[in-house]
């Protein structure tokens, strides 16, 4: 494993003319919570998607636990866990069927099989749901399950794309404790969001705006350094900035 | 290519299915419903020909000549009129297909021997029908003139000529010349086909919308473990299916299966995997569920029901369409199905089609597995 566990260097995604992504770069060292900031359509779930295998690059390179996404995609995979925006489990197998499935799916060895399971049930709280219809969890456990179901192969790499949207503040609260257990065991955790308050969770943050990375570093750091009291300040300024730059 | 990431994906896919009871339940009786169906509705056989009789002659030889017509079971006299409007009338509003007309010469004609002209009058507008009705009508009247004229010249003491050809006609294979023996064989590939395809081609577009695909695909997950663990549990589906098309056909329309059981569930085992395939490629290209199920009944029930001659005989197409029949599945497997049900026919012949549908799966799943990796990308 490489000193950092994700590098990106130069990395453009066009969809036609758009610009989705457009000259990115950064790297993200081990153990790190990094944090992806940035309003709708900034072009965070496709820089995601892009580390994570689903998308190929236009141009550039990223690296993802020492593996080139563009090449070496099944490498990748078996060291990353993902969450999308959108729930994706299945709805109508039951919450120890879909724990199973994906086991199976990233190939888990027998003997850990279920000492996982147990850990996933527990980390989620659904130890004695485990027969319920996925469907019949409310948004937070269901988020926890999604996660869960992310990190049973042991992922040395996670990210998560706007894990937390459209669960109440207790729940995302909980959630945001699971990530840093999952820091602290050693894990990365990438980490996209939209919620301000989230962002100062993060060991660092990239402000993404129209496909570029317009302010990159520790949200303290950044504070200070505009001398401004809060990231929402941060965030207005720097975009402020931006537009007059393209203007 | 992992067996246990294939288990994972078969194991999910057998429980969706048992889930959705009432897609499962659909499955299980659309070949039967369809069968009986398509069965019942689709016989070419003509009998029971509603005919007006109007019989101008009225002497012993006219009148036996309409018994002949009574006594047919291709023809349902509904009566005997007295005027030719009540038979043409009788045409314009589609009461009968048939009138004859005997004319007073009639019998004077038969007896001595000359020819005696009977006309006939029919609604040509199911032009089908009609040209067998006419066949029957004249192979009637031949073998009656034929009698009579025997029947005279006996009389007159000249001996007993007979006809000087005496055609004994002996028919292979569907000896009682019943439709049903040969439509029902072929509508069980066509329905094998609509059913396979439509299985299929939702369950990619369904993980597709439900945001799922894009979990799977962050999976070290391969195309061909999640199309080959899909396509194991339809296929168990699919093979219930078959049995009961089978079973249907044999039991509910009597037809009947000369050939081997074990061979004909294999050969449909082949045929499946490729219409299953066939509905895969189909969810890779449709991204929404409805396009896909959409998409997956046209190309899998036009060309089956109209392009494998399984009704409309592949030999009286033009040239172009008859090479479109050879892309069609349906076309070898109506052959292998004929074949198995009505000649009882085992591999040694067979073995044309049957190698063509293993040839169609490959490249299908080929196919499938490519444009699953492209979407990948």
């Amino acid at each position: 494993m490489p000193e950092n566990a994700v590098e990106v260097r130069g990395l453009v995604k066009r969809f036609g003319d758009f610009h989705a992504v457009d000259d990115v770069s950064f790297e993200v060292s081990r153990g790190e919570i990094f944090g992806f900031l940035g309003p709708n359509g900034a072009g965070k779930s496709t820089t995601i998607r892009i580390l994570c295998g689903l998308l190929s690059p236009t141009a550039g390179e990223a690296r993802v636990g020492g593996y080139d996404v563009a090449t070496e995609a099944e490498q990748v995979k078996e060291n990353i866990g993902y969450m999308s925006q959108k729930f994706s489990l299945y709805d109508d197998l039951a919450v120890e069927e879909n724990i199973d499935f994906f086991s199976g799916v990233y190939g888990v060895r027998r003997e850990i099989r279920e000492t996982r399971k147990e850990y996933v049930l527990k980390m989620a709280g659904l130890e004695n749901r485990r027969g319920d219809m996925t469907r019949l969890l409310a948004g937070g456990w269901k988020q926890r399950l999604a996660l869960g179901c992310a990190i049973l192969h042991e992922p040395p790499i996670l990210f998560l794309d706007e894990p937390t949207s459209g669960v109440d503040p207790i729940a995302r609260r909980t959630f945001w404790d699971l990530i840093y257990q999952l820091a602290e065991a050693g894990n990365t955790v990438f980490v996209s969001t939209h919620y301000m308050d989230e962002a100062e969770y993060c060991h660092r943050i990239a402000l993404m705006y129209r496909g570029r990375i317009v302010a990159l570093g520790a949200p303290a750091e950044l504070k200070r350094s505009l001398n401004l009291p809060s990231m929402e300040d941060v965030f207005i300024s720097r975009i402020e900035e931006e537009e007059r730059r393209t203007a | 290519m992992t067996f246990r990431r294939y288990r994972a994906v078969a194991k999910k896919e057998f429980l969706h299915i048992l889930r959705d009871w009432r897609s499962l339940f659909a499955a299980l009786a659309m070949p039967l419903v369809l069968l009986l169906l398509f069965g019942y509705a689709l016989t070419l056989d003509v009998d029971r020909i509603a005919t007006y009789v109007y019989d101008q002659d009225g002497t012993p030889e006219s009148r036996e000549l309409v018994e002949r017509f009574r006594g047919s079971r291709y023809f349902d006299v509904l009566a005997m009129v007295g005027d030719y409007q009540t038979v043409e009338r009788g045409i314009d509003t589609s009461r009968i297909l048939l009138g004859v007309v005997i004319p007073n010469d009639f019998s004077s004609n038969v007896l001595s021997g000359k020819e005696a002209d009977v006309q006939l009058l029919l609604d040509g507008s199911d032009s089908n029908t009609a040209s067998l009705a006419l066949g029957y009508a004249e192979g009637l009247m031949q073998m009656y003139a034929l009698e009579v004229q025997n029947r005279a010249q006996n009389q007159k003491g000249m001996g007993h000529p007979g006809p000087a050809v005496d055609a004994r006609i002996r028919v292979w294979y569907n000896s009682e010349l019943q439709s049903k023996n040969y439509i029902v064989p072929g509508l069980i590939a066509v329905i094998l086909m609509i059913i396979a395809a439509l299985l299929t081609s939702l369950t990619i577009a369904r993980e597709w919308e439900n945001g799922t695909m894009e979990q799977l695909l962050s999976t070290p997950l391969r195309p061909a473990e999640l199309l080959l663990g899909k396509l194991s549990a339809f296929f168990v589906l699919g093979l219930v299916d078959t049995v009961i098309a089978i079973f249907v056909g044999v039991v509910v329309f009597e037809v009947p299966l000369r050939g081997n059981p074990l061979f004909l569930l294999a050969a449909s085992s082949i045929f499946l995997f490729g219409a299953l395939c066939w509905g895969i490629l189909i969810s890779t290209v449709a991204r929404s569920q409805l396009m896909a199920y959409q998409m997956g009944i046209l190309s899998s029930f036009l060309p089956a029901f109209l392009l494998s001659g399984f009704v409309y005989a592949i030999e009286n197409m033009p040239p172009v369409i008859r090479l479109l029949t050879y892309i069609i599945p349906a076309r070898y497997f109506v052959t292998i199905l004929k074949g198995i049900f009505l000649k009882g026919a085992g591999p040694e012949v067979l073995w044309g089609p049957l190698a063509l549908l293993c040839v169609y799966a490959a490249v299908v799943f080929f196919l499938a597995t490519k444009r699953l990796r492209q979407k990948v990308a």
